[in-house]
């Protein structure tokens, strides 16, 4: 099972002995290939196919169940050229020539027909990628902190032990049929990394006796009703670490809800056991897990540790991000200003991590491969990661690379500024391909990055901590909750008439110390961006000393405002009169959602994610 | 080499003796032809691009001097380039096939059926470092019969029979998105996108049969391709599914620009907003 771990030759004579996991098979396309034939002539069910479907990673697209949104998984996120070319190929020849970055560590090639799903998956192949498991009720992609390896505050690198997990459990017959999917989340430090939103999540962290583990974080997730992980123990010693995840998963096999599809995901579970009875439950399975685990089991479980610096070329000892001070940047120019809010220095001395800002995670074909090269030649390690915040961070780029890099991916147009900063908006598909979407995401969320742009809130420092997130349904793949300020689609009837209208919420976080938001108000889709306006307006208003809207949004959210806005009803006072709508006679523009010339109704059809 | 099929026409004269040239020719059976100086080269680049270099032997026609012509305009080109009715012409351009493809399936329906397409651009051709020049050839005037092939070309009022004929297939070789939002009804996607590979214009016969199937088509069906207008991208794909081995493919060379035009039905798909998932 999964033994096919092979050097990648094309890296060679790169400084990392990093080894690149083979994760698709062959056998699987052409499988695939036979079955949707078998389902064409109905020799096959419906819902026999449609499991079958997702397990190889292709959703059926918005109301045409002729095409897929085909998912790609990328572990740990971590991609190498090649795969990025092929994919720049494939999208071209089978999907629209652009692909799409998720929120999860996954690329997404949309609108590939029914019938080309398996070619995709045949040159997925060949580059060592894999769609299994990247839908259905499985073991999603292991996602890993973008950061991972070259974070500052970071104990030590998960990145081999995220890429162990997810070898460990693709095509586990352990995992095949849970009562629901389970995502796994790798952070770096505190701070970074989505773990407390998992249903598990890992913090790396070395005890006082210098032996590595992790702090393990149980049963949270985002969704209609969401939940923050419950902290197992103190410290979880490394090689307990397949243990622990195995234990949780065998739990959840047997006793997560297979009747009720609203509420099976582990939280539920977890929610409704209580936290002490689960946790002991675990702690409990743990013991039988590692009493009765087979040691050839166990040899599946192979950490391979990244000699990462060895050989690693002295960058320039003393220099210096150029520019950091936002009154000069603008005057300084385009590259100063990228810079500024798309590049960050690493641990590593000398060398620095760029940031590509992608609309709302899309990227063409033609730009994929731009990037590849610049990877190629630009990135000491030769690979990609891509973000939860739907960009590529390009690390290990020699400070003095730095203005090659750069002038490089504009080539491309790849540099636009803002990645790292409130302007970078995510959104998710939304109406533009997903079955259970009410309202386009996708496009207010490039709309957003757009107008924050052009008004150049990307070098207003005191916006730069602040997220905005979008989805467009209450599903959360936006992952809304944990936006400082965050979206989710719904329909509302004004008079006689629908119109696209988002809920906001304020002050969710991310990282350990993550927090969900809270509900304010509903927004009309065409009034999100006033409304984002009036909000950082009232801000700079009402704010004090240099506290930055991420935190004054904290205290307006506690109730524990000093200005004129003491908390949520006096935001919403102010905010009110902007979320207005005229009658439709007054203004049809407000009933038609993004990128529709039409009349707005919420059509939406089976969702796919619980077959 | 990868397409090559070769065989000698059974001739009883000597002097007309001309290889019948496959579809998709190679560029080893094309360099050997150059050099036996059996084969007429036609570049349909700009007139500029041939003059700065192009293949050895190549004659000029651009794409745009052949759209407008009847059937007799273009017998009078086939003559002034030198053209006779068995004499083997093979085909090529700069945009990936498509505008080679257009010129070699007009020669064809007028009665030159010894037309094929080279396997691959100009700038692929120029990057092996294969043979070009820069002078501008030109050949004596030949006779050249008109013969019109109907079976390789559909217009509108046949389109609109096939497609609910049992059988027929239509083919919109237009990018995906463009179909999504309208198209022909019952016509299945194919864009022209999807039937070229990295090194050639055209991907191996088996891998374009493997599309097919995998619709669920048989290859013994008829096969119509159409585009957006001007019978490019939809020739590139009738010279697909000709090297796939299907017997029966024609081309609506005036596509859904004269189909609209006609005001026939379309199916349009308006529940999603696709557009705004392309980074472009
Ligand atoms: S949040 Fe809703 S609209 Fe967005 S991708 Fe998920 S299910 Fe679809």
């Amino acid at each position: 099972m999964n033994n096919n771990v092979a050097p990648d030759s094309k890296h060679d004579n790169n400084l990392f002995t990093r080894s690149h996991i083979k994760w698709g098979k062959k056998e699987e396309t052409d499988n695939f290939a036979q079955k949707v034939k078998l389902f064409r002539r109905r020799s096959i069910s419906e819902d026999g196919f449609r499991r079958f479907r997702l397990q190889h990673g292709a959703y059926g697209s918005r109301l045409q169940m002729g095409y897929s949104m085909i998912r790609i998984k990328i572990p740990s996120g971590e991609i190498t050229p090649d795969q990025l070319e092929k994919i720049a190929g494939l999208s071209e020849a089978f999907s629209i020539g652009s692909a799409h970055v998720s929120t999860r560590q996954n690329i997404q090639l949309h609108w590939v027909q029914l019938e080309d799903v398996s070619e995709v998956m045949r040159g997925l192949v060949d580059v060592g990628l894999t769609t299994r498991e990247a839908c259905g009720n499985t073991v999603r992609n292991v996602m890993c902190s973008h950061f991972a390896g070259v974070c500052a505050k970071e104990e030590f690198d998960p990145t081999p032990y995220s890429k162990a997990i997810a070898q460990f459990f693709l095509r586990n017959p352990v995992c095949q049929n849970l009562p629901r999917k389970f995502k796994i989340n790798f952070s770096c430090c505190a701070d970074h990394g989505l773990v407390r939103i998992a249903d598990i999540g890992l913090v790396p962290m070395i005890n006082d006796n210098g032996v590595k583990g992790f702090r393990i974080y149980l049963g949270g997730g985002l969704g209609a009703a969401s939940f923050l992980g419950h902290l197992l123990e103190d410290f979880t010693f490394e090689d307990r670490l397949l243990p622990t995840c195995l234990a949780t998963i065998r739990l959840f096999d047997r006793h997560g809800n297979r009747e009720n599809m609203a509420r099976n995901r582990m939280r539920y579970f977890v929610n409704e056991t209580g936290w002490d009875t689960f946790q002991r439950m675990v702690i409990k399975e743990r013991s039988i897990v590692e009493m009765t685990i087979a040691s050839s089991t166990l040899e599946l479980f192979r950490v391979h540790l990244e000699n990462e610096q060895k050989e690693m070329s002295k960058a320039h000892r003393y220099l210096k991000l150029p520019v950091l001070d936002t009154q000069n940047t603008l005057s300084e120019g385009p590259y100063e200003r990228w810079v500024h809010t798309n590049v960050v220095s690493q641990k590593q001395e000398g060398y620095f991590t760029a940031f590509v800002t992608l609309g709302a995670g899309d990227i063409t074909a033609n730009q994929l491969r731009v990037l590849s090269g610049a990877i190629r030649e630009f990135s000491i390690e030769g690979t990609a990661r891509n973000t939860p915040q739907q960009n590529f961070a390009i690390r290990y780029i020699n400070g003095k690379d730095l203005y090659n890099f750069y002038t490089r991916i504009e080539t491309a147009g790849l540099t636009n500024p803002g990645a790292l900063t409130i302007a970078s908006a995510v959104g998710c598909t939304g109406t533009t391909s997903c079955n259970l979407a009410i309202t386009n995401s996708h496009r207010l969320a490039k709309e957003i990055e757009y107008k924050f742009l052009e008004l150049q809130h990307d070098i207003d420092d005191d916006l730069r901590d602040s997220t905005i997130k979008i989805s467009g349904c209450p599903n959360s793949c936006g992952q809304h909750e944990i936006a400082t300020i965050g979206f989710f689609g719904g329909a509302s009837r004004i008079e006689n008439s629908m119109a696209p209208t988002y809920t906001m919420l304020f002050s969710g976080n991310t990282g350990e110390h993550g927090e969900l938001g809270k509900t304010i108000m509903r927004v009309p889709a065409k009034r999100v961006i006033d409304i984002l306006r009036k909000i950082i307006e009232i801000y700079k208003h009402e704010r004090s000393g240099t506290e930055t809207l991420r935190q004054w949004i904290y205290r307006i959210v506690n109730e524990a405002g000093t200005g004129s806005v003491k908390g949520i009803d006096d935001m919403k006072v102010l905010l009110s009169p902007v979320a207005q709508l005229d009658p439709i006679e007054q203004d049809p523009e407000s009933y038609k959602d993004y990128g529709s010339d039409i009349r707005f109704s919420a059509k939406t059809a089976r969702g796919e994610c619980a077959a | 080499m990868m397409y090559m099929n070769t065989k000698k026409r059974d001739s009883s004269t000597s002097i007309n003796t001309h290889i019948r040239i496959p579809v998709i020719c190679d560029t080893d059976t094309v360099q050997a032809l150059i050099l036996k100086d059996a084969v007429r080269m036609v570049d349909v680049r700009k007139l500029d691009e041939y003059l700065q270099s192009h293949i050895r032997s190549a004659v000029s026609l651009p794409l745009s001097q052949i759209l407008e012509k009847d059937p007799s305009g273009i017998i009078d080109i086939l003559k002034n380039l030198g053209i006779t009715d068995t004499m083997p012409v093979v085909i090529y351009d700069d945009t990936f096939g498509a505008l080679a493809a257009r010129v070699a399936w007009t020669f064809q329906y007028v009665g030159h059926p010894n037309t094929a397409l080279l396997e691959m651009t100009f700038s692929q051709w120029k990057s092996m470092g294969l043979e070009t020049e820069s002078k501008n050839n030109t050949f004596p005037k030949t006779e050249h019969t008109l013969l019109i092939n109907h079976e390789i070309q559909a217009d509108a009022s046949y389109v609109d029979l096939a497609k609910e004929q049992e059988n027929k297939f239509l083919i919109d070789t237009r990018e995906r998105l463009n179909f999504l939002t309208e198209h022909i009804p019952n016509a299945k996607n194919m864009p022209y996108t999807m039937l070229r590979s990295d090194t050639n214009i055209l991907r191996k016969p088996e891998e374009i049969r493997r599309l097919i199937e995998n619709r669920g088509m048989s290859i013994d069906s008829e096969f119509i391709t159409y585009c957006g207008s001007a019978g490019t991208l939809s020739g590139l794909a009738y010279y697909a599914l000709k090297l796939a081995g299907i017997k029966n493919v024609k081309l609506y060379s005036k596509s859904f620009r004269d189909w609209k035009m006609l005001g026939k039905s379309k199916e349009e798909f308006k529940e999603a907003n696709y557009w705004d998932l392309s980074a472009d």
